[in-house]
């Protein structure tokens, strides 16, 4: 890293917004994912000016750049797989708008998802996309990995939430997408942009849709002493067009864990809860909770509880989003996995989980959003153990492979990164990445922002960006 | 040997001459805004569709795909027209899985055909677009029409999941899958939407499907003026019930639409009263939930003090539903030269919307309003004849709703107009900033620009 940069990045930002010690960029090397890699410095705009005119110097100074939200990014999105400088957006978090009578917020990118709930909650609205690690994650972060989240069964992922973007491309031009309305004449661009992985451009403003909070909602908690009556449930849930806005599970093993550490009220001893949430006109909520309660009746739950108040509800949905930190009292590190399939296909999905995690030694639970169906297996392992972690690289390879067999695909909601892009060609054709990359380059064409995501190293975007010592590193060793 | 016949020759040695017309009377009815392409090809496949588009790139040929050809008249006239590409040919259901609600469907499926094998296993696309006797899924897609339950459902954006293509190297492309949630790769499907056939052939789509409503109803309520209408959406939007479709008509609109209702009833049409606003809401769910929403809205309409409201049982609902959904199709030709602007405003707030009917009082137009759902207003001017006098007068009028719905922080298309307004007006309006980044799309997915061109934003 040639020291003028440094320079030059401390008179444009302040020393105050730049690091450059080891012993501060260390902090940076991780995100939620077992990977890690370190930048070379880090830097903390404050406008999107700021953003620009970092670009401009990275473009000068031929260095990869890579953007962070706040890292709580599980396919290693936000790690500086190619060294460079890294622009953290924790200091662009103000909300610049809220059009209420629209149902628009315009924010920065640093803003905390639940904080833009909070900022309009007392219109009786909220933002919808509600990713369990919602009180830390950041809206760039959720744009650039289209995040989904529990209620996303219903009111959709990220992408059908946001109308407008503003850009900034690598060589610091700045641009604008979409429109507060949503709709503008000519290619959807904010689509495109959106689930890009911070490989496209960076994003400095958010327009995003709010959603007015429904008129009732209903949480039933049904416990199943056989995963499978669990899964078939929520199979004919889904195949008997009920739409609940959530409908999530949780393995027996995965509740024990949830309960030493939450006490949210899940049974231990039970095989497997499904949490489903049922919202809108209070004549519909009856209906679907009935219909709801008969489907879990009909796969021989043992017993399905109602949430009586708010108080009952958020201690269920605390147990729900609170369900890592637990897991993590129980080995030194877990793996959270993320594939989707077919809905039809749940039950012999789980089976198959488990016999993955058997031939490997592991256990591995699940607490997922089961409504779409977007598994997330948990392998607990002891990274000190090289062969652990080893195999927990293979048993969850073998897991997505199973996935993508099944007609599902590699990731739901977390993204390729550099988790997954060695497994890309299980979906995707040589002409597909031949396009892929083509989009790519006509935005990014050095690949100087965010070198080594999403593509396979083998049929990446020109030049590839990756200092070797930086791959695929477990996090924890 | 014509050039057209020499054409042709050369694509039957490709294709066989089954798959090929070079006949004028049916190049005839593939003219858009009076292009006539040099010959019509038919493939049966996608890798037929592929071989076209090499055939197109080897010799230099520009491609415009057609389903049914129900909106051809959309956007601007090809700069060149080779080919015209009949998708019908492709029209199968590639894979249905009715208990995870996806589905997975060739191109030239029509509508009608896909809407009555899902509502045998009880589901449906929520795509309500005009023509939709005869509209294929795909053009329906890429025409980027609006469906009439766009604001109960979204627009394709959020249901279409994933699709296969032809790029412009000739390749056949996929993105997306066959699940209902999935972030692997970019979603380029997302940018097929109302691309009108200017980035790729679109072979295949996959949605996610929605189960039918148990009941459906309407209502019709009538105001004045204007403002009475509008105050009446404003609460019905406050009120937060869940509608599927809300619609303002303003006095020209309603008796066109009576006009058209009479055909079929005579006695509903004469139930709309053409010198009033009218507000027709749509509304579905349970046998306890629509009920509640009629009641509901009642009370809302005598609160707003409407000169009428009338709930409609669920065959009247369908019947008004039905015409308002084919709006696009019969005020095109409700007069023998149309301008329909198509208009997206973050909100229709009164003021704007007398605006733009000062803009036709101002140029002694006729004028039509019909406020949609999801902030979608279609104005309609309608002239006797193609003369200079009215062609000059709609020209006019074109700037000024371009220059209003950008003040308004929104923005006009003109989705359909006499051809000869073409040669005079961009139908896409002002250029925007971001037209830079589409022709950075349109080069990546079509290098050589053989797909439709020049009949996209931008002269893309
Ligand atoms: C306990 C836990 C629970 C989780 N639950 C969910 C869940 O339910 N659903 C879900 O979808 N995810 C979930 N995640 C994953 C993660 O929280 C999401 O992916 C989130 O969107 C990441 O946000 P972030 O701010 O932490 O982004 P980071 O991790 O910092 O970055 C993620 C990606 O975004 C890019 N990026 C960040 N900001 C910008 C910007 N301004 N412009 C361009 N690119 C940018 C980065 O380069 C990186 O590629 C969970 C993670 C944890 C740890």
């Amino acid at each position: 890293m040639p020291a003028s940069l440094l320079r030059e990045l401390n008179s444009l930002l302040g020393p105050s917004n730049v690091l450059h010690k080891i012993e501060d960029l260390v902090l940076y090397e991780y995100d939620g994912s077992v990977e890690k890699a370190r930048p070379d410095l880090v830097v903390f705009p404050h406008t999107t000016e700021d953003v620009s005119r970092i670009l401009k110097l990275a473009t000068k100074y031929n260095v990869p750049i890579v953007g962070r939200g706040s890292g709580t990014g599980l396919s290693g999105g936000a790690l500086a797989r190619g060294g460079g400088t890294m622009i953290v957006f924790a200091r662009m978090n103000r909300i610049l708008e809220l059009d209420l009578e629209n149902a628009r917020a315009v924010v920065q990118p640093g803003v905390v998802n639940l904080d833009i709930t909070r900022a309009v909650e007392h219109a009786g609205l909220y933002f919808a996309p509600d990713p369990s690690s919602q009180k830390s994650c950041t809206i760039g972060g959720n744009v650039a990995e289209n995040a989904g989240g529990p209620h996303t069964l219903a009111y959709g992922v990220t992408v059908n939430h946001v109308t407008a973007l503003e850009l900034v491309l690598p060589d610091g031009e700045i641009v604008r997408v979409g429109s507060k309305h949503g709709d503008t004449p000519g290619y959807d661009l904010c689509g495109l942009f959106v689930g890009s992985e911070g490989t496209l451009a960076l994003v400095t403003e958010i327009t995003v849709k709010l959603t007015r909070k429904a008129e009732a909602v209903k949480t039933l908690l049904a416990i199943f002493d056989a995963v499978d009556d669990a899964s078939n449930t929520v199979a004919e849930i889904t195949a008997r067009g009920i739409t609940p806005a959530a409908c999530e599970m949780v393995d027996g093993w995965t509740l024990c864990a949830i309960e030493d550490y939450i006490h949210a009220g899940f049974p231990r001893d039970s095989a497997a809860i499904l949490l489903v949430e049922v919202e809108g006109l209070r004549e519909a909520v009856e209906a679907q909770a009935a219909a709801v309660e008969d489907v879990c009746r009909t796969h021989h739950a043992r017993e399905v509880r109602i949430a009586r108040d708010d108080r009952e509800r958020d201690l269920l949905w605390k147990g729900r989003k609170n369900a890592f930190g637990a897991l993590g009292r129980l080995a030194p590190s877990n793996y959270v996995l993320d594939g989707v399939i077919p809905r039809s296909k749940l039950p012999q999905a789980l089976q198959q989980i488990q016999s993955i995690g058997k031939k490997y030694g592991f256990s591995i639970g699940n607490i997922f959003h089961a409504g779409d169906g977007n598994l997330h297996p948990i392998v607990l392992y002891d990274p000190r153990d090289p062969q652990q972690f080893e195999n927990a690289i293979a048993a969850s390879r073998e897991i997505i492979r199973y996935c993508v067999e099944l007609g599902g695909a590699l990731t739901g909601e977390h993204g390729v990164g550099m988790e997954k892009n060695e497994l890309m060609p299980l979906l995707f054709s040589d002409a597909d990445f031949d396009l892929m990359r083509r989009v790519h380059d006509a935005f990014n064409p050095d690949s100087s922002l965010n070198p080594g995501k999403i593509f396979p190293l083998s049929k990446g975007c020109g030049e590839i960006r990756v200092r070797k010592q930086a791959e695929t590193l477990p996090a924890h060793v | 040997m014509t050039a057209t016949a020499n054409l042709a020759t050369r694509l039957e040695s490709v294709l066989g001459a089954h798959r090929v017309v070079a006949a004028e009377p049916e190049l005839r009815e593939y003219a858009i805004d009076g292009m006539v392409p040099g010959a019509i090809v038919r493939p049966a496949s996608a890798q037929e569709a592929a071989e076209v588009a090499r055939f197109a790139i080897t010799e230099k040929l520009a491609i415009v795909a057609s389903g049914s050809r129900s909106k051809l008249d959309l956007g601007m006239p090809p700069a060149r027209y080779d080919l015209a590409l009949d998708m019908t040919g492709l029209h199968e259901i590639a894979h249905f899985d009715p208990g995870d609600l996806t589905l997975s469907v060739d191109a030239g499926m029509p509508l009608r055909q896909l809407a009555r094998m899902l509502a045998e296993k009880g589901q449906f696309l929520p795509l309500a677009v005009p023509c939709c006797e005869t509209s294929t899924v795909a053009g329906a897609l890429a025409s980027g029409i609006d469906s009439t339950l766009r604001k109960q459902y979204g627009t394709p954006r959020d249901f279409l999941i994933g699709a296969e293509f032809v790029d412009g190297k000739g390749a056949l492309c996929k993105s997306g899958g066959r699940v209902v949630k999935n972030v692997t790769g970019y979603d380029l499907h997302k940018l097929l939407i109302g691309s009108l056939g200017t980035l790729a052939l679109i072979t295949r789509l996959n949605f996610r499907t929605f189960t039918l409503p148990q009941a459906h109803g309407g209502q019709v309520a009538c105001f004045s003026n204007l403002e009475g209408a509008s105050a009446y959406r404003d609460a019905i939007e406050k009120s937060g019930l869940p509608l599927a479709n809300l619609e303002t008509l303003s006095p020209e609109m309603v008796a066109q639409t009576a006009a058209v209702l009479r055909e079929t009833s005579a006695e509903f049409a004469g139930r709309l009263d053409p010198a009033k606003w009218c507000v027709y809401a749509s509304f579905e769910g349970n046998e306890a939930v629509v009920p509640r929403i009629a009641r509901d809205l009642q009370k809302l309409a005598n609160e707003a003090a409407a000169a009428g409201s009338e709930i409609l049982d669920a065959a009247s609902d369908a019947h008004l539903g039905g015409i308002l959904r084919e709006a696009f199709d019969w005020l095109r030709w409700a007069s023998p030269a149309v301008a329909l602007f198509r208009i997206a405003l973050p909100q229709s707030n009164p003021g704007d919307l007398a605006n733009l009917l000062r803009v036709a009082q101002d140029s002694s137009l006729r004028a039509a309003l019909l406020v949609r759902a999801a902030g979608i207003v279609h104005f309609t001017l309608f002239v006797e004849s193609e003369n200079e006098s009215a062609l000059h007068a709609l020209e006019n009028a074109a700037a000024r709703v371009f220059s209003l719905a950008g003040a308004g922080h929104g923005h006009a298309t003109l989705l359909h107009a006499p051809s000869k307004l073409k040669s005079r007006v961009n139908v896409w309006g002002p250029n925007r900033a971001d037209l830079g980044m589409m022709r950075h799309v349109k080069h990546s997915f079509d290098p050589r620009n053989i797909f439709a061109p020049g009949r996209f934003v931008g002269g893309i």
